[in-house]
């Protein structure tokens, strides 16, 4: 999640035209909505200029003082003011709440987008990218593209015409004076870029320092307890005041330099007042212009400089919108899963035969995982597999889902290959209870319920009896309608477990895979799950995957893999007899 | 908001300079416009072209001194706030890592967190903006109105008329805004946790072909988002147009009413203008107004959000010797008729207990291992040893003292200690073992030698030099856990405590690992807590748990003869052998 610390930061895109083309597509869906609220904008300017021009008009009307001033022009003027403003302020405001909603709904749109293509994604696009950066492109960068969807188009439209109808407003009532306004503006245009490049540097920083004390926070509020329990506190509070501290005081600078631009800013416009002031009274005293004429002229001015000292702020939001919308476009411009083979066909029939032929595999290239493996599993078999960590044993259940696919060689479900299946198909073949359970925010019910749709309360409480879940969740104040928390925090592993087991035994399918999946059960209940799920698998094939070597023990077939190789395979017993790896491995939990 | 108050407090003399200093720049910029006024409406009729030149070049000096002066108190604004949010960040990180196991359980993770990056940020915020906006609000607006007032008190009342309206839409829109703001954040964390459900359980959801499933679920989710904000922002987009809308009435009425003024001759022309002016002027406070409140609504949220964390109490007090029990024995650890559950003590009080009636006790050099189910309360055992937590009932003793007699941090030094989600942090592998204490790299090596981690260690980009991410996620759990052992290890501690330390491990490094404790730490007194029967089976005693409840304590042969679960647990895991 974004911190605090990415406000300051601005950052350049790298191509800004298409960004900018792309975010232009997603707004041409509303194309009539823009275009009139386009036009509204340029009523309600229209009306925001004219405005002073009626107010110059009756003071002009007033000046000639007591007992002279002409009643009928001004009220005339007053009224055609009221008119004007109040027109342009309602204006203002439907332009504002259109802009609004139609960026929010491009926001929603890009989200919908976002999320739709995360679907289509390969699970390495998830095992390479971290989870908040995928997150933060949804919860912030849209954000910052719809904020300035919302608020930018409108004020650049906007500052465009007040900046062009001022000036020519100003030009019309008086050059000489005009003359005095546009002395000032090299001077603000220098400064603001020259302050902007000082700043940039400097607000990086700032975030660099605010992202850098985040994540101290995060890690050692994640470690307190360690941190306790080594007393280690007062080394690590010492470690923390020099983040903080980096943290203040790449504030300190940022901020400090930042905020020398509004009085700055306010100097120039104040300079050019005055010389307005004087070269006014000079001019009036010649009878070049007006009092009411330097009135509206002074009006105009400001409505000249506002935005004028504005538009470096625009620019910058502009250019982290775009760098932000560059970010999502990105994401969505990622390789999706290979599309099916055409020919690829669906499985039906199940019979569970799975056969490994020759399969090469590694996650980079040239670091290879898996070295021309060959296994077969027989319909209905129990297939353990077993090895030290890092053997590459959730590796084979990776190319078993198409999660991957091989590198060299194929794999075959009842001799057809597995890439001229459809994915779907495929998956949907196999129940699958991984080491990481997963859980979502909902309840007891719809947890074990996720793999079939539409089943009955009874399906899922003979499901969870056999995964030996079900009297804890009796236990529980509201039963099956018991919500679970986001990451399951109200429950233990190895009740998530458990609860996983009952959802992949509700899910009826011909294969099954566990890796790893009792791992933080007891094993009394590990045994109990097991048998259950031995009668609902009985003619199912099965894959399983575990470091405790009492829970396979009766598994048809052992495969002892060890750096990417199936060094030993057959039953319990003939790989005992064998005294080779699996032996040591086995005797190794006496010792 | 009294708390941020207590730490500008301590400023106060820098943050009353630099308001003051603020407060000269605000009357000098209000003097600008007036003396504009004073040329065009007093000199120019006089034609004297030599005054109009001076009264000019003093608007320009005035121009400058505002320049300067705002500069410098915005400065100075700066380095208080810089001051204010560093100190309130320190004393909430520190205080954060003192809570207790319950208060810290109360708070919850992602709770603490966001109080100390989000919370401490819109402080910072406030205090900045406090120091300039609180200065030039009411000056810019009581100022206004004061010379409006003695300017002209008939249009000056115009003014202040349109204020009251004004304010209380403001409020009003902000009254009405908050729920909804609120609402909207919901919604969006709604969002962004089915969105982080999916990417976490990426396998499953494609395992199980649940994509159009899930992605009608985040469209839903989605548009519910879309249009709570939308609601929200119509209200928030209130309040400009109408302020705009106030000031260019009021604008019209200054011009009609300073029109009869004028024609009565109560009022001169230039003031209808320097009206304009300072109507302008009071606007812009009264928005800075509007912006000083939302933004105090949110510090001051913050600001509570931040107090609760500093000022909860201290609920685990070091005891006197004299008002603590005596054990009964003099044993290194002493647990006697220990009851525990965990959550707050005064909430409801049918809480299911964690721990019940647990006695055992520990010789210095011997060792205990527990074992049971998942969830029968091992963890908690530790959790007590440590004083993570307090017992309400029965004694926790080490060395012949009740626990909470210890100075904490001479307690816990006593131990080496691996927990079951223990931290592995951002540092070098030896940063993470040795941590912080005064250990030598041979003591290091030695210990990631005996923890096993050292031929993987070996492996390793810069060997003991190579830097782990945050939460170790360039290692894998095996590694993980071998450093944690390693850690726990390296100071050569009293007890050491291993709570499933070896669970990612394989058998052949597990049976290892033990054999390295037996050799090189004989005297070492031993915790380990196991789901296997062989990595406890050695030990000089062992804890049988379910549920909370010792249902066996004894020597490994005692309990295979007494204890039928603990045969049961031993039958299963050994198989054949067995």
């Amino acid at each position: 999640m974004p911190g605090p610390g990415d406000r300051g930061g601005r950052e350049r895109p790298k191509n800004a035209r298409g960004a900018l083309r792309r975010i232009l597509d997603y707004l041409m869906n509303y194309k009539y909505a823009v275009l009139l609220l386009v036009i509204l904008a340029l009523f309600c300017n229209l009306g925001n200029l004219l405005g002073p021009t009626f107010a110059g008009k009756a003071i002009n009307a007033i000046s000639p003082g007591k007992g002279k001033v002409d009643f009928d022009t001004v009220i005339h003027y007053a009224l055609l003011m009221l008119i004007v403003y109040v027109a342009s302020n309602l204006l203002q405001f439907l332009v504002s709440i259109g802009m609004m909603r139609i960026s929010k709904k491009v926001a929603a749109r890009m989200r919908d987008d976002v999320f739709q293509k995360l679907q289509t994604l390969p699970v390495s696009y998830f095992d390479r990218n971290q989870a908040g950066d995928i997150m933060s492109r949804v919860s912030y960068d849209i954000d910052v593209v719809a904020t300035s969807l919302g608020t930018d188009v409108v004020q650049i439209i906007t500052s465009l015409i007040t900046v062009a109808g001022s000036f020519i407003m100003m030009c019309v009532i008086s050059l000489p004076l005009t003359g005095c306004m546009l002395v000032t503006i090299p001077f603000s245009v220098i400064y603001t870029s020259r302050m902007r490049r000082k700043t940039r540097p400097l607000y990086a920083r700032r975030s660099a320092a605010y992202g850098e004390m985040n994540g101290f926070v995060e890690e050692m509020f994640t470690g307190q307890k360690t941190i306790l329990a080594y007393a280690h506190e007062e080394a690590v509070s010492r470690q923390y005041d020099q983040v903080n501290r980096n943290a203040a005081d790449a504030y300190a600078r940022a901020d400090g330099m930042g905020m020398t631009m509004g009085p700055t800013m306010g100097f120039i416009n104040n300079l050019g007042l005055s010389l307005i002031g004087m070269t006014g009274a000079f001019l009036y005293l010649y009878e070049i212009v007006s009092l009411g004429q330097i009135s509206s002229f002074i009006l105009y001015s400001r409505k000249f400089s506002g935005p004028v000292n504005e538009i470096a702020n625009i620019i910058n939001e502009i250019f982290s919108a775009l760098a932000a919308s560059e970010r999502i476009f990105r994401l969505l411009d990622e390789a999706e899963e290979p599309a099916d083979a055409k020919d690829a066909g669906d499985l039906s029939e199940v019979r569970g035969d799975v056969e490994f032929k020759n399969v090469s595999f590694g996650y980079v290239p040239g670091k290879t995982i898996l070295h021309d493996l060959s296994l077969t599993a027989q319909q209905g078999k129990m297939i353990a597999i077993v090895g030290p960590t890092g053997a590459g044993k959730s590796t084979i259940i990776n190319l078993l889902m198409r999660f991957y696919d091989v590198d060299k060689g194929a794999i075959y479900i009842d001799g057809n290959e597995i890439l001229c299946i459809k994915r779907d198909s495929l998956r949907r073949s196999f129940a699958m209870v991984l080491q990481d359970t997963w859980l979502f925010r909902g309840t007891m019910f719809e947890n074990i319920a996720y793999g079939k749709e539409n089943a009955s309360r009874e399906e899922v409480i003979r499901a969870a009896r056999a995964a030996k879940i079900h009297n804890y969740i009796m236990r529980l104040p509201k039963g099956y309608d018991t919500i679970i928390s986001e990451d399951g925090g109200n429950i233990s592993k190895g009740q998530k477990q458990l609860l996983t087991i009952a959802r992949a035994m509700l899910y009826d399918t011909s294969m099954l895979i566990l890796d790893e999946a009792t791992s933080n059960v007891d094993t009394n209940t590990e045994r109990a799950v097991q048998k259950a799920m031995r009668n609902l698998m009985k003619d199912k094939t099965s894959f399983v995957i575990a470091h405790r070597l009492a829970t396979i023990q009766n598994a048809d077939l052992i495969l002892v893999i060890d750096h990417g190789d199936v060094v030993e395979k057959g039953t319990h017993e003939d790989l005992m007899k064998k005294r080779g790896f699996y032996y040591k491995m086995y005797a190794s939990q006496f010792e | 908001m009294r708390f941020i108050f207590s730490y500008m407090k301590r400023l106060w003399g820098r943050i009353a300079a630099g308001m003051s200093i603020k407060l000269i720049g605000t009357l000098t910029e209000l003097a600008l416009p007036y003396i504009l006024e004073h040329i065009i409406d007093d000199l120019v009729p006089l034609k004297q072209m030599d005054k109009i030149m001076l009264w000019g070049l003093l608007m320009i000096i005035v121009a400058v001194a505002t320049w300067q002066i705002n500069v410098f108190a915005n400065r100075i604004a700066i380095k208080n706030a810089r001051q204010v949010s560093y100190e309130v960040r320190r004393d909430l990180f520190n205080r954060t890592l003192g809570l207790s196991g319950n208060q810290f359980d109360d708070f919850s993770l992602p709770s603490l967190i966001s109080r100390m990056t989000s919370d401490s940020y819109n402080v910072q915020s406030f205090v900045q903006v406090f120091q300039t906006l609180c200065i030039r609000a009411p000056i810019t607006m009581i100022g206004g109105i004061i010379i409006a007032l003695t300017m002209d008190r008939m249009l000056a009342s115009i003014l202040c008329i349109m204020l009251p309206i004004l304010l209380l839409v403001i409020i009003g829109v902000s009254v009405l805004s908050i729920p909804l703001y609120n609402l909207v954040q919901q919604r969006l964390d709604d969002l962004v946790r089915i969105l982080r459900e999916n990417i976490t359980g990426i396998r499953v959801v494609k395992a199980l072909s649940k994509r159009d499933y899930e992605i009608r679920r985040f469209q839903q989710a989605n548009e519910h988002m879309k249009k709570t904000d939308i609601k929200a922002s119509t209200v928030l987009a209130l309040p400009g147009p109408f302020m705009q809308l106030c000031l260019n009435i009021g604008l019209t009425l200054v011009v009609y009413f300073g029109a009869v003024r004028v024609n009565e001759g109560l009022a001169k022309p230039g003031v209808v203008l320097a009206f304009l002016t300072y109507f302008n002027m009071i606007i812009q406070g009264a928005m800075a107004f509007t912006r000083i409140f939302t933004m105090l609504s949110k510090a001051a949220a913050s600001a509570d959000r931040i107090a609760l964390v500093i000022q909860a109490p201290e609920t685990q007090p070091v005891l006197a010797k004299e008002v603590t029990k005596k054990p009964e024995d003099d044993e290194l650890i002493r647990f006697e008729h220990v009851n525990f559950s965990y959550g707050s003590m005064d909430a409801e009080s049918d809480r299911e207990l964690c721990l019940k009636d647990i006695s055992f006790s520990i010789r210095k050099g011997e060792s205990l291992g527990i074992i049971g189910p998942t969830g029968c309360g091992k963890t908690t055992i530790i959790n007590l040893l440590m004083r993570f937590y307090d017992v309400p009932d029965g004694g926790v003793y080490v060395g012949g003292r009740d626990v909470r007699t210890w100075d904490k941090d001479e307690l816990r030094r006593k131990f080496g200690i691996a927990m079951q989600n223990d931290v592995v942090f951002h540092d070098t592998i030896r940063g993470n073992i040795s941590f912080g204490r005064d250990v030598g790299n041979e003591q290091v090596e030695f210990a990631a030698e005996n923890a096993m981690a050292s031929e993987y260690i070996k492996g390793l980009n810069g060997k003991y030099d190579f830097m782990v991410d945050m939460k170790g996620m360039n290692l894998s759990g095996g590694q993980r856990q071998r450093l944690l052992v390693a850690r726990a290890l390296a100071a050569d501690p009293e007890i050491l405590i291993l709570d499933d330390s070896s669970s990612a491990l394989d058998y052949q490094t597990d049976a290892a690992l033990r054999k390295a404790l037996g050799t090189f730490y004989p005297d070492t007194t031993k915790i380990i807590v196991a789901q296997r029967v062989s990595s406890i089976q050695n030990m000089t005693r062992i804890l049988v748990l379910d549920n909370g409840q010792c249902i066996g304590y004894g020597t490994h042969e005692e309990l295979l003869a007494t204890c039928d679960m603990y045969r049961d647990i031993y039958q299963t895991q050994m198989g054949a052998l067995a």
